[in-house]
């Protein structure tokens, strides 16, 4: 390829078509609840572990669903599974375990 | 009792006020410019939050204005102003004097084709949420491709909250009726992509959060935040949607066989004519203007004039209801009243 001494940045934009559902689909099969959520922001808002790491459980959840895996298993490396986001959840959801059947799904690959 | 009550429009606003007003002892005289009672609701398919036959709630209130003079296919030629009441011409040739109109001339959808940049009207693959709701009903349409439909999006606030498109209000019942239209498009269709794009979920009525939830719980409905910036078409036929997620903050673009315009509730121009006839005010909205937006929302400046229904804003159905209840109320109290 020609080197013309710098590159196009490649594009943010995230392709829904090209997103690949599988392994969301089988974390679904475990927390049906995950469907649930609404992007609040509570859980981030109150994660004592957030300011510091940037875990976010809402941006995880996020992330997910747009093919974003990497960015969410790093991020879930500075939860230290306190629990606190679980019992803010307005939509109940149990997102402790979420957390844990995340990592269980998407870590075996030690992305 | 003879006294002339005109109610302009034969939608279920006008159903319910003269039934209400058959009730109470008057012979109201309904003028309907379609040739069907039943307004809008008759065009749709069933209805949020409990999915209720639309056509269910339209017999029911036809039945109980089976005693009324119902004049179809009729419109206002004009209204002359005598001294203590009004001459209503009508294009059959009636006239008609009475000191009581009531108003329930309804809405318009707004025109999903003047937001080009979404393609109704251009690409094959765009219809309306009217057209959604004829194709639950009848079947028929050609845009809608049963046989190959993996991948639905809805565009909330199509021509609502939209200052450039002339109407910065919110039309307050699409975004229940884009989950609505998701739920029944997963039930037909329950392998394909359902997404919903939105600004904000305004899930304001009776049971209407449930409804979101279950969309996501039940039917995983995808929602994405951001409004629809622009609508292609690829060399396949389908179409290729444009977005920011905005909870992402990046741009977001997929492939749909079929796209969903909820297009927004403005003011029916039918009305506008007519009330500029009296004449009345039109509120900042655009809609007719109440006496007061709150404690007088089926009065109008002029006595004798009432309005109900969707002519005064964006509705639901039991809201349109509730307030055709009340203008029959309010005009028999005006009866009443002036009796003395
Ligand atoms: C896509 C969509 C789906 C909806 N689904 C639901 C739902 O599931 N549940 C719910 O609660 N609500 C729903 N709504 C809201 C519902 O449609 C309204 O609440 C209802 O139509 C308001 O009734 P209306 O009688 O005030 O007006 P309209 O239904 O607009 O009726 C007005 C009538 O007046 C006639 N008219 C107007 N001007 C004149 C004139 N000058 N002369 C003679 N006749 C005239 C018109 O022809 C029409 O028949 C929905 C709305 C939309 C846009
Ligand atoms: S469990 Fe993890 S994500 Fe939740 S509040 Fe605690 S540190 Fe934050
Ligand atoms: S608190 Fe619950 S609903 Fe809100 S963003 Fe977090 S997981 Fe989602
Ligand atoms: S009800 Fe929802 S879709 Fe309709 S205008 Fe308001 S915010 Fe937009």
């Amino acid at each position: 390829m020609m080197n013309f001494g710098f590159k196009i940045a490649p594009s943010a934009t995230i392709n829904l078509d090209n997103v690949d559902m599988e392994k969301f689909t089988l974390l679904h099969e475990m927390e049906p609840d995950v469907y649930k959520c609404m992007a609040c922001g509570s859980c981030s808002a109150t994660c004592p572990a957030g300011r510091f790491t940037g875990m976010s459980v809402r941006k995880v959840i996020l992330d997910l669903q747009r093919g974003r895996e990497k960015e969410a298993v790093r991020m879930l490396k500075g939860c230290m599974l306190c629990g606190k986001c679980s019992m803010v959840c307005p939509r109940g959801i149990n997102t402790r375990h979420l957390i844990l059947s995340v990592c269980r799904i998407y870590n075996e690959d030690k992305q | 009792m003879k006294e002339n009550i005109v109610i302009i429009g034969g939608g279920i606003a006008g159903l319910e006020a003269a039934g209400q007003l058959i009730r109470l002892g008057y012979s109201p005289i309904i003028v309907e410019k379609q040739d069907h009672l039943g307004g809008h609701v008759a065009e749709w398919h069933c209805l949020f939050p409990d999915m209720t036959p639309a056509s269910d709630v339209v017999s029911r209130l036809t039945e109980n204005v089976s005693e009324a003079n119902i004049f179809v296919n009729t419109e206002i030629l004009f209204i002359n102003h005598l001294k203590d009441s009004y001459n209503v011409m009508l294009s059959n040739g009636i006239s008609i004097v009475t000191r009581i109109i009531l108003f329930t001339t309804g809405f318009r959808l707004f025109d999903a084709s003047k937001k080009e940049e979404y393609g109704y009207g251009v690409y094959d693959q765009v219809i309306t949420n009217r057209d959604l709701e004829q194709w639950f009903s009848t079947g028929n349409d050609d845009r809608v491709n049963s046989r190959e439909l993996n991948a639905v999006g809805f565009v909330h606030c199509v021509g609502s909250r939209d200052e450039k498109a002339g109407n910065g209000q919110c039309s307050k019942v699409c975004c229940i009726t884009a989950v609505k239209q998701a739920i029944e498009m997963k039930q037909r269709f329950p392998e394909a992509q359902v997404y919903c794009f939105y600004m904000d979920l305004r899930m304001f009525g009776k049971k209407y959060e449930d409804f979101y939830i279950s969309a996501q719980r039940d039917y995983g409905v995808r929602f994405i935040r951001g409004r629809v910036s622009e609508v292609s078409e690829n060399i396949e036929g389908k179409v290729i949607v444009k977005a920011e997620d905005t909870l992402a903050g990046k741009p977001v673009k997929v492939t749909l066989d079929l796209l969903v315009l909820m297009a927004g509730i403005v003011c029916n121009p039918d009305c506008t004519k007519v009330a500029s006839m009296i004449p009345l005010q039109m509120d900042s909205d655009g809609f007719l203007k109440s006496r007061d937006n709150i404690m007088d929302i089926t009065g109008s400046s002029r006595s004798g004039i009432f309005y109900a229904g969707a002519c005064t804003g964006a509705k639901t159905v039991p809201e349109t209801l509730a307030e055709a209840r009340s203008a029959a109320l309010d005009i028999h109290n005006y009866i009443t009243s002036s009796r003395i």
